[in-house]
């Protein structure tokens, strides 16, 4: 048995096969085919939640997505755990594993509960003004409080082991929704060949067809229609029909995101399945059919488990053969809440009452409802109702307020304040919206270019009219995507019509608090508080109410709240407008955004070609963008200085080994290379001879510092650009774009040739003899190869370019062979090296001997607000060339200022202290705060070579100030005294250099 | 996420592109321009609610630079042209200059 309030008979449920599921540790069964909340409300399950704020007794209002109260948390083990879920879109499958949220210690008895009773002190925006004294506790004490007793779900906590893709799909037609006028609308797309894709975010296409028995199309039920149609559009090879899938974005260009749920219905997912699937449909047009949702109604005490909506309890009857309860009561403003009366009559449930607000309801269901004896009472409103864990009574009285109200006893209370168009895509699009006073609803103003709607999305609730306007939009759709499309031959239709609702915002009658918001925690009076606080537009009334917000969005609770501000403020409903809708329409999980964008295909790894060598040799690396680099190579019982002095002395008094594969490398051909380099580096290159190399500063226009690197003249037409190894992208785009956009008469291409070559650097007064013993045909000598020059060659038998270049101050070789050797060239160089000690050194070492030679790093040294001339690099600056990048921009008056930050040396009075880098550097560490601070560290290390610590920074006037004493303030501890220094501390004349 | 069109490679998802701000700023000659004439070629630019003329690069497609029009108010794209070739005639109206 599935529940004593299943129907023997009826509904899409398969009886046969029953399915076992446990709710807050209970044990139930459920049918094939249920939903979590109809296999609950099957069990007689009402009470399913407790509230967001007040921890009130909640019940499941809705069928759909709409659901504010009936959140649950699954979980199927092994880390998959989903809190937040709308029980009423969980479909069931065997096992499954669900508890209730904000609670404890269960849902007939929860503690926190005691914030109902202190509701009064609790209005909207309480924690705006209850919490604001002392200073500082409401940070430590007061949120976190608030935060544990107000919540939702538990997030999960164990990474994700779910597998989520990501389609990129073209269609000519996107239809969203596949009920009566989704299917039209595909039907009528695809017989003009038109690629189609339709997408229903339930398990089963039909929409309204799958739960309203009533109809008639073409003589057929509408179940029997719809298999005929489905078997009809799914024949054909031109449409794509997506079950289970909710197009919740609508992005510009019509560029819609729809997240498909694989696996989520299935007890045991097959592996080769992913969970989840997110689709990003570009469609050349999208045909909304999306339907309508209920409104609930705004009453006293309209929260109680078993009041939910009139559609909701016609869906549970009709399409899972569920009675909401033995005795119900009705309460509507219009006529659709009748067809549920009927149905629930028709299957043995007792109406204890209709209670319908319009003193005069006479449309076609209200007189079958009469004809058969339903209690129907006119005029009158639900003024409250009681039952602690479930609706037992509700108070009737005649709306004019000319009577007494009476109690009717009822296990069940269905509402309906009429229908609210589901138009969150239209306005995600743009779309403008315009309030209909025939309806009482917004409905679309306008088209957006590409987009088509049809039926109740439209405002027009009839069958026949869905029917015929999704033919419509169906052939719009395929004809503006450049296809001939007819007009099918639509079903001859029997449904029953509706009469005009009447406009029911607020029962103005009864004591009690009446909910606008259920799942936070909103109330009538709410609304009206924060109108008398002065709130006048609807955005901030929500803000500061925190009506619509949620896992909902105010699906719900949206459109009465408008109108009860718009009441408050003696406006019309439009005149007050409505609140902005952002995508998703329905939450999606992370995972399915990430897709498999996840760890290495998020952020790729970048090794060297000698990596697994410098692995081998026990490297410890660090990460630099996306380049895994050696950081520093320890021996046994060394930490990090140890090393890298080690490391630093060696490539002084020996030999050092370094890879510098990361460099970026850029290949430019052409007649217009030099001239290219003249214009984008601030010195000179034309006169630049082939097999020589020259120092590069790039900058922006504005005449700060960009990159810099050595380039190399390879021919008379060719050169070889190394850049930063984090500039390499940047500085390749940045000379495209100069190109393309301004100098496309430049004859030059530009070629990243990074990852094409390894590049191993040997550095130190031993350098020759390791490079010698490796086996060389390029003559290392003095005169021959001097510093700042390049020659083509073997290097252990390895086709090389060798460059002379130093990045330490040393004689220092830069080998360059291509990338597939650089394992080969790493091994050849340390074994040929074994006889001279040869040293591997990391990016730590390297950082050091640099600053120890006052050779800058773009992006240490400078920041972007850093010229050559603050640098004092002038001597970089050619004062021949008319123009170069940045020329004019270093020239602005500003940039001439004596006080600007300039880069000095900076030696501690204490040689053992090494400053901070990022430190701010003061005149006088005794003053008041905030000091004034002059200057910052830029780079600090200790130095082995030097046998003290050293530093870079940038001083206000640095310059001048050498020789000055400035002061390091710390926390906690004495301010450093610090020297200005020149910023070369080690063999300024480069003797060493060009040995 | 728009839909632009390459000149070179035709219409593609805005993710494989890069937008490089207002086209049709002339550099001004650094020989005569004023620091005023070099601070309006920097920094200042248009921002325009309506019609704008911005250059595209396809850096992740054949890394061409190219000119489009964009209406900021309704993310319409209204033309796309090459590098160094003028706005078409037909936006001259529209971009009231």
């Amino acid at each position: 048995m599935s529940g004593a309030w299943r129907l023997p008979r009826g509904g899409r449920v398969d009886r046969a096969r029953p399915l076992r599921f446990s709710f807050d540790g209970k044990a139930y069964t459920g049918l094939t085919g249920d939903t979590l909340a109809a296999a609950l409300l099957a069990n007689g399950v009402h009470l399913v939640a407790r509230s967001f704020k007040y921890h009130r007794p909640r019940g499941i209002l809705a069928a759909g997505c709409e659901e504010p109260n009936a959140l649950v948390q699954l979980d199927r083990g092994g880390g998959r755990e989903d809190p937040n879920l709308r029980a009423t879109q969980v479909e069931l499958f065997d096992g499954l594993v669900a508890t209730s949220q904000n609670r404890w210690p269960s849902l007939s008895f929860d503690l926190a509960a005691t914030a109902d009773r202190l509701a009064p002190l609790l209005p909207a925006g309480f924690y705006y003004k209850t919490f604001m004294w002392p200073a500082g506790w409401w940070r430590r004490v007061y949120e976190p409080r608030i935060r544990a007793a107000a919540g939702l779900g538990r997030s999960p906590s164990r990474p994700d082991p779910d597998r989520y893709l990501h389609r990129h799909a073209h269609c000519d037609v996107l239809v969203v929704g596949a009920g009566p006028a989704g299917l039209m609308a595909a039907a009528a797309a695809v017989m003009s060949g038109a690629r189609v894709i339709l997408a229903d975010e339930q398990a089963e296409p039909g929409g309204a067809l799958l739960a309203e028995p009533g109809l008639r199309l073409d003589g057929m039920d509408g179940a029997a229609w719809l298999a005929a149609a489905l078997g009809e559009l799914t024949a054909q090879p031109n449409l794509t029909l997506l079950p289970r899938t909710t197009a919740f974005a609508w992005h510009d260009h019509t560029y819609l995101g729809l997240l498909e749920r694989v696996t989520d219905h299935l007890a045991e997912p097959p592996p080769h399945l992913p969970r989840q699937r997110l689709w990003r449909v570009r469609a050349r047009q999208v045909v909304l059919a999306t339907g309508a949702i209920e409104r609930p109604l705004v009453f006293p005490d309209n929260d109680r488990p078993g009041i939910m909506l009139a559609s909701a309890a016609r869906t549970y009857l009709n399409r899972y053969g569920v009675r909401v309860g033995a005795r119900v009561a009705v309460f509507t403003n219009n006529d659709s809440a009748y067809a549920t009366a009927l149905d629930l009559a028709a299957a043995g449930v007792t109406i204890a009452a209709i209670v319908d607000c319009r003193a005069d309801p006479g449309g076609e269901l209200v007189q079958r409802a009469r004809a058969v004896g339903l209690p129907v009472r006119p005029g009158a409103v639900v003024t409250g109702t009681q039952g602690r864990l479930r609706i037992n009574q509700a108070f009737v009285a005649p709306l004019d307020g000319g009577g007494r109200s009476s109690p009717v006893v009822c296990d069940a209370l269905l509402v309906s304040g009429g229908w609210n168009p589901t138009l969150h895509l239209h306005s995600q699009a743009r779309g403008r919206l315009r309030f209909d006073e025939k309806l009482w609803a917004y409905v679309p103003a306008e088209l957006v270019p590409g987009e088509q709607v049809a039926g109740a999305c439209a405002g027009s609730f009839a069958l026949a009219d869905a029917l015929r306007e999704g033919a419509q939009a169906g052939v719009a759709a395929a004809a503006a995507a450049g296809y001939r499309a007819e007009l099918p031959a639509l079903p001859a239709v029997e449904a029953p019509s509706w009469s005009e609702p009447a406009p029911l915002w607020r029962v103005p009658l009864g004591r009690g608090r009446a909910w606008v918001d259920l799942q936070n925690d909103v109330t009538a009076k709410d609304l009206e508080l924060a109108l008398r606080e002065g709130f006048r537009s609807i955005e901030h009334v929500k803000r500061y109410t925190t009506t619509g917000m949620g896992t909902d969005q105010g699906k719900t609770a949206n459109v009465n709240a408008l109108a009860i501000v718009a009441a408050g403020l003696g406006q019309g409903v439009e005149a007050v407008g409505h609140t902005t809708f952002r995508p998703p329409y329905t939450p999606v999980t992370f995972g399915a955004f990430a897709g498999a964008s996840r760890e290495l295909q998020l952020d790729p790894l970048r090794r060297t070609p000698s990596h697994a060598h410098a692995e081998a040799l026990g490297a410890v690396f660090e990460d630099v963008g996306q380049w895994r680099r050696a950081r520093y190579f320890p021996q046994p019982g060394e930490d990090m200085q140890a090393a890298v002095g080690r490391e630093c002395r060696a490539a002084r008094q020996g030999v050092g080994l370094f890879d510098a594969s990361t460099l970026g490398k850029i290949d430019l051909q052409g007649a217009d290379a030099a001239e290219l380099l003249n214009r984008v580096y601030t010195n000179a290159w034309a006169k630049l001879t082939v097999g020589r190399c020259r120092y590069g500063l790039m900058l922006r226009d504005d005449g700060m510092v960009l990159d810099d690197g050595v380039t190399a003249r390879l021919g008379p037409d060719r050169f070889h650009m190394t850049t930063t190894t984090g500039g390499a992208a940047r500085v390749l785009a940045w000379l495209e774009e100069w190109l393309q956009c301004e100098w496309p008469q430049l004859r030059v291409f530009c070629t990243s040739v990074t990852e094409q070559w390894a590049a191993i650097g040997v550095c130190g007064p031993k350098a020759r003899d390791v490079i010698r013993a490796a086996g060389t045909d390029i003559d290392l000598s003095r005169e021959a190869f001097p510093h700042m020059s390049f020659r083509d060659g073997s290097v252990a038998g390895l086709p090389a370019r060798v460059f002379r270049i130093s990045f330490t101050g040393e004689i220092a070789f830069e080998i360059n062979v291509p990338s597939g050797y650089g394992g080969a060239l790493w091994e050849a160089l340390w074994q040929a090296g074994q006889p001279f000690g040869i040293t591997p050194y990391g990016t730590e070492a390297m950082h050091v001997l640099r600053a120890e030679k006052g050779y800058i790093i773009v992006g240490q040294e400078t920041d972007g607000t850093v010229t050559p001339l603050d640098l004092g690099m002038d001597w970089m600056i050619s004062k021949a060339k008319p123009d170069f990048i940045g020329k004019r921009g270093m020239a602005r008056p500003d940039l001439a200022r004596a006080d600007r930050k300039q880069l000095v040396g900076l030696l501690t009075r204490d040689p053992t202290v090494v400053l901070e880098e990022g430190a701010q550097l003061v005149e006088d560490p005794a003053q008041s705060l905030p000091m004034r601070m002059i200057g910052h560290v830029t780079s600090a290390y200790h130095s082995a070579n030097l046998g003290r610590s050293i530093a870079l920074g940038l001083v206000q006037g640095g310059r001048e100030r050498i020789g000055q004493t400035l002061w390091v303030p710390m926390p906690a501890q004495p301010a450093i005294a610090v020297e200005v220094t020149r910023p070369v501390f080690l063999d300024p004349e480069n003797r060493r250099l060009n040995g | 996420m728009l839909l632009i069109t390459c000149p070179w490679c035709g219409p593609r998802a805005e993710i494989e592109f890069r937008c490089g701000g207002e086209a049709h700023i002339a550099r001004p000659d650094p020989a005569t321009a004023s620091d005023a004439d070099w601070e309006r070629y920097l920094f200042l630019r248009e921002n325009a609610k309506g019609v704008t003329l911005e250059r595209w690069w396809h850096v992740h497609g054949c890394r061409r630079w190219f000119n489009a029009a964009r209406d900021t108010t309704t993310e319409e794209f209204l033309a796309f042209y090459r590098m160094g070739e003028p706005p078409p005639a037909t936006l001259r109206a529209r971009l009231g200059r």
